[in-house]
């Protein structure tokens, strides 16, 4: 069948410039350039682009720009380039469209609505180059006070476990699988070296990096994909995945391309398989069971260890948080509908689920008007871009926030979208051990940990300028935030004023 | 429900801003002495204050009474007087009551009405639960009856407060008349509030009272933390805050005043991590974890009171001023060393305490603690640096 499809990205090569090296040939794991002998001449299949900029990037002479094909169809603001695109693809293959990273839809990006407060005058301002800023986190179950024995002077709480991080940031779930072995590491030293914590995914940990480092959180997820005692006790916090901000309410999917031997060994399925996990938890069609499933891993790790269930953000996130705290669980995570993905049906990426911003206001609210805030942590998830977005996200009630896209950008992406075709060009989404060399471990933690840095020095400069010197006393704390732009349904469900109010 | 919010922050702002002047004395000998000096002290402070808000609370001063719980309320109307009276009779035997002694000074304007009854709780409310009884009835009166007030319902103690300057209202309500051992004062710069007579300090509720100079920038995350927990933060302001903190963890889960402070300003976790002894950096960890939501930020000076105690305590990093002093068997308290000497130009020890450190005058053991030690004045020399 001839393909009606057109080139998504043009790609033009400066042939004054093009030294014939060769180096846009090898990058490129989609095959989009080709060198002909014959004519000394480097040819593209402009087709075959994804727009990573891998080549440009890595052309010693500039001489290649790759920009998004400006299509002759007659303009139409109903029938958008992106809607032929995928009708023409269905009417060639039948199949569901499938896509990687999070919503590209414009759905209102709260955090540009929301501006900040600093002090002026009555309140100074607190300078972090000069004064303590502290911005150290502890996750999990809180009691609701501590007793005093008056006899030994000494107070004492029934504590549940916590776990401590530097920064209110961790790495979100990145599972071994989706991402390749080099990125999965950088991201568990990055950790380690940031005092936070990195997230299995659902792909399991491979046993040799176990010893390394236990800043992490460890999934269990519906395909309980390489979930043992081991992994269970090996790490700090255990996290039951209910769903995915990219795609609620239907399970994971790594094409069996992804899956070779190491990725097998460690999700313990057979080597070549889809890995497949069920839409829902089967053992958890009800609050109920989700509790078991919750005292169960409390009881394999002894009670020692925080339990986390991660949910989509949803119409009801509010209600549903509230039944996951009074079943047990210590952290709630919630992952709005920015949230990426390795592989989704793009349908339902771009459809299902709303904006973490506004589920978080509701869920934080609601756990207090039950009186029961306490009783578990929030992390947030689902598109975080910056520091700036970061603290919003505090104020509004998080505890700390998942990023997942913001740390692969770090180490490289672009955000083409193409995680779920098993190449990337820039080693990170791939498990080709050709292109996943291409990422050093060691220099993509670096580049993690530089993030962190930068982003807690921003974070602290913010809280100073509000006059605040400890990340707890800006939790929650709506009085910092106003709104620009919003209408008033949307600042009431966010429980903050308009600017100037 | 009334909205006192409106009457405290008309315009809706956040919260009440309001930056201050603070002066407390103490006898730990329970000598008792008259108004006049505190009014001379807290007057030395003028530009503290903006003359719209000053009060006073003294303790000692209903010795007759000492047993009955002693109420000072407000009425804006003859009617609110009427409403609560019947409801006070309702709720307590009333022994005594009477119009707080005034006389009409030069600085006070549309003063309200201001009485005050001394009441017993009714037969079937338990010695243990007296306290909560009265709290709750005072929250009633606040919240439910229009145009009250209850400044002040602890037991031989009382809170004199108005709008205008402190020596201005310190002089309507006649306080040289009165002999208490424990004085404690406030002048007050609010910037966005009206005149209202209840928005003055010193905020009480039993016989713990509050003086507050400072801007919480943790307002939002420590009045979450306290309507999570029953308290309703219905007049906007930091000092209403401070005050239901300290309910919280003193009255309601019997903390120490010390462990309190070390809620409200918590060390540094650099300070907590360099503690050697695992217990102790544990207890610490600990207060922070579970009280994170009551850690107080920002510039504040706080003087809290309460029958046998008065308390210093200042922000972690010492953003407003608190100067303290002792001399002979008392402890003087205040934003600035000037109107100390003032009053007591024979002051010889005063010095300003670290930011997080509480300074406790106890009665009990006559004693000012400060650092978890006793002050030994000429003998403790890290604990005090002599002015001089």
């Amino acid at each position: 069948m001839l393909s009606t499809l057109l080139p998504e990205f043009k790609i033009e090569r400066d042939d004054s410039r093009c030294i014939r090296c060769k180096v846009c040939v090898r990058q490129c794991g989609f095959k989009t350039h080709r060198y002909d002998e014959e004519d000394d001449t480097i040819c593209s299949s402009e087709e075959n682009c994804v727009g990573c900029q891998r080549c440009a990037v890595m052309c010693p002479t500039n001489a290649l720009t790759i920009k998004p094909h400006d299509w002759g169809y007659r303009p139409n603001a109903n029938w958008s380039k992106d809607h032929f695109r995928e009708l023409h693809r269905q009417a060639e293959s039948g199949g569901v469209i499938l896509t990687g990273s999070g919503n590209d839809k414009p759905y209102r990006i709260y955090w540009d609505h929301i501006v900040l407060n600093a002090s002026q005058v009555t309140n100074p301002s607190i300078d972090p180059l000069r004064e303590p800023m502290e911005l150290r986190t502890y996750l999990g179950r809180k009691p609701e006070k501590v007793e005093y024995d008056p006899v030994n002077k000494k107070v004492y709480a029934d504590m549940p476990p916590q776990v401590m991080i530097e920064v209110p940031i961790i790495f979100s779930a990145l599972s071994y699988g989706a991402i390749s072995y080099n990125a999965w590491k950088a991201l568990l030293m990055a950790a380690k070296e940031a005092g936070t914590l990195c997230n299995t995914g659902e792909g399991g940990w491979p046993v040799e990096l176990r010893g390394y480092s236990n800043r992490v959180i460890a999934q269990c997820a519906s395909g309980r994909f390489g979930v043992d005692l081991d992994y269970l006790n090996s790490a700090s916090i255990v996290e039951i995945k209910i769903g995915q901000g990219a795609k609620p309410g239907i399970g994971g999917h790594l094409p069996g391309e992804k899956v070779s031997s190491d990725v097998s060994l460690t999700r313990m399925i057979p080597e070549g398989t889809d890995a497949l996990s069920p839409a829902p938890q089967h053992d958890i069609y009800s609050i109920e069971d989700l509790s078991m499933l919750i005292y169960a891993l409390k009881e394999a790790t002894h009670y020692e260890k925080p339990i986390s269930v991660k949910i989509a953000a949803v119409h009801n996130a509010a209600a549903i948080a509230s039944g996951m705290v009074r079943a047990g669980a210590d952290i709630i995570a919630i992952d709005g509908i920015r949230g990426g993905t390795g592989a989704a049906p793009k349908i339902i990426r771009d459809n299902v689920g709303i904006p973490v911003e506004l589920a978080l206001a509701s869920v934080d609210k609601r756990l207090r008007e039950e009186g029961i805030r306490n009783q578990a942590s929030i992390l947030v998830a689902g598109g975080f871009r910056n520091s700036g977005d970061i603290i919003k996200a505090i104020a509004l009630g998080a505890d700390a926030v998942y990023i997942g896209t913001a740390a692969l950008v770090a180490m490289g992406c672009t955000i083409c979208q193409k995680c779920y075709t098993g190449i990337c060009n820039w080693g990170i989404c791939t498990q080709d051990p050709y292109l996943s060399k291409r990422l050093n471990p060691e220099i993509a933690k670096r580049r993690l940990v530089n993030m962190i840095r930068g982003w807690s020095l921003e974070i602290k400069e913010m809280l100073g300028g509000m006059g605040i010197n400890a990340i707890e006393s800006l939790r929650g704390n709506r009085h910092h935030l106003r709104g620009v732009g919003l209408e008033q349904w949307e600042l009431d469900v966010l429980g903050i004023k308009g600017a100037g109010m | 429900m009334k909205n006192l919010s409106q009457i405290s922050n008309p315009f809706n702002d956040d919260k009440v801003i309001a930056n201050c002047g603070l002066f407390g004395m103490m006898s730990l000998e329970k000598n008792t002495f008259s108004g006049s000096d505190i009014i001379k002290a807290i007057a030395n402070m003028r530009v503290r204050g903006n003359g719209l808000g000053g009060g006073f609370a003294a303790y000692g001063i209903y010795p007759d009474y000492a047993d009955l719980y002693a109420f000072h309320i407000m009425f804006q109307s003859r009617s609110a007087k009427e409403q609560t009276e019947s409801f006070l009779e309702g709720s307590f035997k009333i022994v005594a009551k009477e119009e707080v002694p005034h006389r009409y000074a030069i600085g006070v304007s549309d003063p309200p009405l201001v009485w005050r009854y001394f009441v017993e709780t009714p037969k079937g409310v338990s010695d243990e639960y007296a306290d909560d009884y009265v709290v709750e009835k005072v929250m009633i009166i606040n919240t439910k009856i229009d145009d009250s007030f209850v400044f002040s319902s602890g037991k031989d103690m009382g809170v004199f407060k108005g709008v205008g300057h402190p020596e201005d209202i310190g002089n309507y309500f006649c306080l040289e008349d009165y002999s208490a051992y424990i004085w404690v004062s406030h002048s007050r710069f609010p910037t966005n509030t009206q005149a209202w007579w209840g928005g003055a300090h010193p905020f009480s509720i039993l016989d713990w009272t509050v003086v507050h100079n400072g801007e919480i920038s943790s307002y939002g995350t420590n009045r979450n933390f306290l309507e999570m927990r029953g308290y309703y933060c219905t007049m906007h302001t930091d000092t209403e805050v401070m005050a239901y903190a300290v309910d919280l963890l003193i009255r309601r889960h019997r903390l120490p005043v010390d462990i309190a402070a070390k809620i409200m300003a918590a060390p540094l976790w650099t300070e907590i991590d360099q503690i050697d002894d695992e217990e102790e950096k544990q207890q610490l960890t600990v207060l922070r974890q579970v009280y994170s939501g009551l850690l107080i930020n920002g510039p504040f000076t706080v003087i809290i009171a309460h029958q046998g105690e008065m308390i210093g305590l200042g922000d972690r990093v010492r953003l407003r001023p608190l100067v303290a002093g002792i001399k002979d068997d008392m402890l003087y308290l205040s934003s600035e060393e000037a109107p100390m000497k003032l009053i007591r130009p024979d002051l010889e020890y005063t010095w300003i305490p670290k930011g997080g450190e509480p300074i406790i005058g106890k009665l009990d053991t006559k004693e000012v603690i400060y650092q978890n030690k006793p002050v030994q004045v000429g003998v403790n020399k890290d604990a005090v640096n002599i002015a001089a």
